[in-house]
This record gives structure tokens, sequence and C-alpha cells, in this order.
């Protein structure tokens, strides 16, 4: 278990990282949203042991961080922000000396590698200098590093950035994948990659936590959660809909003619407004029920932050 | 542990070619020095003198060169946070890095091996005194190599930790250097003197090469090693996150 309190680091006079509690447990895949300096890359970096709180303290599996750090990044897999790894090693020559100095020897070793290169895969590429290699492959050879020891605790930064669609997710699957008493924390500014592989989002902006509950929780919290969207095939008269019963706001999209029509307490309208149009006799070439639109809902939170 | 950093370091010297290049120019230059300037033929004695009298001087720039990667482009590239949240210590690191550098300074001096089998050839040199000297030689390198990592830990930037290498370890062959004792010499009382000299590189160089292995000059270089590799490690303990 992680369990973080009153957590802050100061540079100079800024605050990158203020006053964050939260606990992490087994079985946890937490997304770390927030925007560019909003303190996710600080806090990682202070998970890891590599940097120093200026206040507050960091307890893993019971041990303090302050104290016992080299014990416990025994546990801990890390895929620092932009994946450095040397450059005149190859993929190869990298992981056989992560896997020394892990500590795996042998035949177990062998095992790991193997394994490790084929779930990246990087098979192809692992004769190469890694400064020959392109930013998705430099990628995954980091994330090879850090699940290399088949760690607890997985602290990744980013691991998507810079992946094709296909590479996005392969990872995410990966993620997905490693056994469930996992605790896994991935820092991210995509945010349908929360709703992809997470089973819990933190929000932070200015050092500070904003949001920590599930992905639904915060599609929850979008003004389109449960709206109905619908597009009419043909110019029609729309004013009845937004005096349906539950129906609290109706918005006409400019570009496209959608119409959005927003529920009273996250009410489902699915029912009123298809027996509207059948009754109508309308002709409709579009409808569905939005999921929430976490975009919506991250710039929200974060605006109020930055004023 | 730290053999296993040693081992990265080491073959990284040779991935980047720094290791053949800092060895060729070695001999090449050393070959120069000893044979035309320092007239190894001319003097008529079966010795390496001119060899080793010239080593100070190859040392200065060569050294910092090669140090200056150490801990600049781990910073720059971002691997320092890779290492340092593996479960390795700041002094690990510092004594794989250190050590793979000075063996490839003690593989340089191994293999000027053939100015050794010519005077063999031409004379009868004593080869304990050549042995001592060769590893005063090595210490000494020791002793450049340890301030040219301490000041690429100060900074980002590798040009910078050469000059800043290069100027410190300037001072410390310059105060031993008659042009420096010598002006001194009119005002500063004799202690003084004898104090900055033993600062110098060069003062316990000098009766290394000519075979002597004092315990004081031997001690001189292992507690300068130590103590620059010390200063190393808190401008990396300082400065990592930066």
């Amino acid at each position: 278990m992680i369990s973080v309190k009153n957590l802050c680091k100061q540079f100079g006079d800024f605050m990158a990282v203020d006053n964050l509690s939260f606990e992490v447990r087994p079985g946890d895949i937490v997304g770390f949203l927030g925007p560019n300096g909003a303190g996710k890359s600080t806090t990682m970096k202070m998970l890891t042991g590599f940097l120093a709180p200026t206040r507050g303290e960091i307890r893993i599996f019971d041990q303090d961080m302050s104290q016992s750090a080299k014990h416990i990044q025994r546990q801990l897999g890390y895929l620092p922000e932009g994946a450095p790894a040397y450059g005149d090693m190859t993929p190869l020559q990298f992981l056989d000396f992560i896997a020394n100095v892990r500590g795996l020897r042998g035949q177990q070793k062998r095992q790991r590698l193997n394994d490790v290169v084929d779930m990246v895969e990087i098979r192809s590429m692992l004769d190469r200098p890694i400064e020959n290699l392109s930013k998705g492959f430099k990628r995954r050879v980091g994330l090879a590093q850090a699940i290399l020891h088949d760690p607890q605790i997985l602290i990744l930064d980013e691991p998507t950035d810079g992946l094709d669609p296909n590479q996005k997710h392969q990872v995410r699957e990966l993620i997905q994948n490693l056994s469930k008493d996992k605790l896994v924390i991935i820092s991210t500014h995509i945010l349908e990659e929360v709703t992809a592989v997470c089973n819990r989002a933190m929000i932070i902006a200015g050092g500070r936590m904003l949001f920590d509950a599930t992905p639904d929780d915060l599609q929850r919290r979008s003004r389109y959660y449960r709206a109905v969207s619908l597009h009419f095939t043909q110019m029609t008269d729309i004013s009845g809909l937004a005096e349906l019963p539950g129906v609290d706001d109706m918005e006409v999209e400019k570009n496209s003619g959608r119409v959005v029509l927003f529920p009273e307490h996250q009410q489902d309208l699915m029912p009123v407004v298809s027996a509207y149009i059948k009754d109508r006799g309308l002709q409709v070439d579009s409808l569905y029920q939005e999921q929430g639109r976490l975009d919506d809902v991250f710039r929200q939170m974060t605006a109020e932050v930055r004023e | 542990m730290v053999g296993t950093l040693f081992r990265r370091e080491f073959a990284s010297y040779f991935a980047t070619p720094v290791a053949y290049v800092f060895i060729l120019i070695f001999l090449m230059l050393s070959g120069v020095f000893s044979f035309f300037i320092g007239n190894f033929y001319e003097r008529g004695q079966a010795d390496l003198l001119p060899f080793f009298n010239f080593h100070p001087w190859l040392y200065l720039f060569l050294v910092p060169a090669m140090a200056m990667r150490s801990w600049s482009e781990e910073r720059k590239s971002g691997t320092i946070e890779l290492l340092m949240t593996l479960p390795v210590t700041i002094w690990q690191v510092m004594l794989g890095k250190f050590l793979a550098a000075w063996a490839v300074l003690g593989l340089a001096l191994v293999l000027t091996f053939p100015l050794w089998v010519t005077v063999n050839y031409l004379g009868n040199p004593d080869n304990g005194i050549i042995l001592a000297a060769y590893i005063g030689s090595w210490l000494m390198a020791g002793a450049f190599l340890a301030i040219g990592i301490c000041m690429s830990a100060l900074t980002k930037s590798q040009v910078v930790a050469f000059i800043l290498a290069v100027v410190v370890c300037f001072l410390f062959v310059l105060s031993g250097s008659s042009i420096v004792l010598d002006s001194f010499k009119g005002w500063m009382s004799p202690m003084l003197l004898d104090t900055l000299a033993s600062f110098s590189f060069l003062t316990h160089f000098e009766s290394m090469a000519k075979g002597v292995l004092a315990l004081n000059d031997v001690g001189y270089f292992l507690i300068a090693i130590g103590i620059w590799l010390y200063a190393g490690f808190l401008a990396v303990e300082q400065k990592k996150a930066e």
C-alpha cells in the first residue's frame, strides 16, 4: 500500500506540490491527470524516492521513504518522463544491465528478459543502439525496464506519449493484463486513457488534489453525462423537445446542427425522447445517449485553479 | 553491484569511442613527448624518465576530456532519474564510474609497453623503478580523474565540466612548478611555500617518477581521490534533480 500524507514540494518560492494526501491499495490502477506543470511528475519523482519532499510523508508497504528508499525501490518499477535510457547501449545490453542491478540471475534472468521483450514487442530492435530507435521503441524499452523484475508497484510517467494508436492500445492492454494485486500509477494527459485503463482517477492542478474517484464518477460530473444527442434528417421544429418532462436545457451545435438535450438530475431521457419522435413521426438519422465528456470536466476543474 | 555498474561504464567508454580516441592520442603524444622533446635517445640513459615527466601535462587535458561526460551526460539525458530510482546508492555509482574510467587509464598505460621493451632492449634499466613510476603515474591519473568527475557532477554541460576540470587540475599541477614557487619565494615564508608545494601533483609525482613509492606520496593521491569523489557525491546529491 502507498500512503501519502501532506506531501509538499517547493522549488524556490514555487509550490510544485501542495499538501497532497492519498492512499493507493493493491488492485488500484490510478490515472494521474492534470495540465502540464500541475505537479504530476514531481509527485512521481517523490513517490519513487528520486526527490525528497519538502514536507510530508510517503510510506510504501509500511516503510518510510525517507529512511528505507533503497529497500522500497526494489519492489518498484518506474518509467521516468521521456523514458530515458543509455543511448550507446542496445536494448538487450540495457535490459541486461537493469536485470543485473535488480538482482536477477541465471535462468530466471533469461526467462524474464525473454518474456518482457515479447510483452513490449521489441525483439526486432534488440541489437540496435537505443539512440537510433524511434520514439515509440524507446518508450517500449523504458516500459520493459520498468516491468522487468515484475514489481509490486508500477509508476509510469506518460507511458503512451509518442506512441501511435496501435502501440497505445498495446501498452494499455499490457497494463491491464498485469496481475490484479499490483499498484499502478499512470500519469497522462490523454483522458480516454483513464477510462480505458484505470479504475481510479486523480486530477491535480497547481499541485493540489482536485478530484479522486472512479473514472465513472468523473464522467458523471460532466454536463453531458446521460445527455441525449440527436440529429434530424430534415429541418424540423424542435421547440417541443425542450418542453419534454425531465429536460433541463437544450443546445444546438452550430456547425453540425446536432441537438443535445441535458437531463435534470441525470435522469434517463431516452424513453421520453424516443416516444416524442415516434409520436410526431420525425426523421432522425442518429440518436444516442452521451457518456459524459471528460475533456469538458477536466477543463472546468482545472480552470478554477488557474484563476 | 559496483561490478555491474563498472561493467556498464567500462563498456560505454568503448561503445562511444572515447576510450579508443583517448588511448590512441595518449600513446601518440606520450611517444612524441618522450622521443622529440624528452630526448629519449640523446640522453643515453636506459630509463623512462623523459616519458613519465610529461604525464602530468598529458593528463591535464586528456583526463578531464574523459571524465567530463560521467555525470553531465547522466543529468542531461535524464538517465540519472532512472539510475537513482534503482536500488543502487550514489556511492556505488560513483565508484563504478571512477573505477571504469581509471581502468581505461590503466589500459592506456599498459599499452605503452613497447617503450618499456625498447629500453630493455637498448640497455639494462631498473625495472623496479619503472614499475613504481607506472604505479605512480596511474595514481596521479586517478587524482586528475576524481577532479574531473567532481566537476562533471556540478554541471549538465560537458564543455563547462571540461573547462572547470582543466582549470582545477592546472592549479594542482602548477602549485608545485618552479614558476609559481619562484614568484612566491620573495615574500612567502618557507613553511607556507612548502605547504603550497605539497598540494601539487608535480611534487608528489616527481619522486614517484624516479621510482620512489613513498607512503606519503601514495597516501596523498589516494586521499585526493577520496576527497574529490566525496565532493562529487555531495554535488550529485544536491543537484541531481535540477
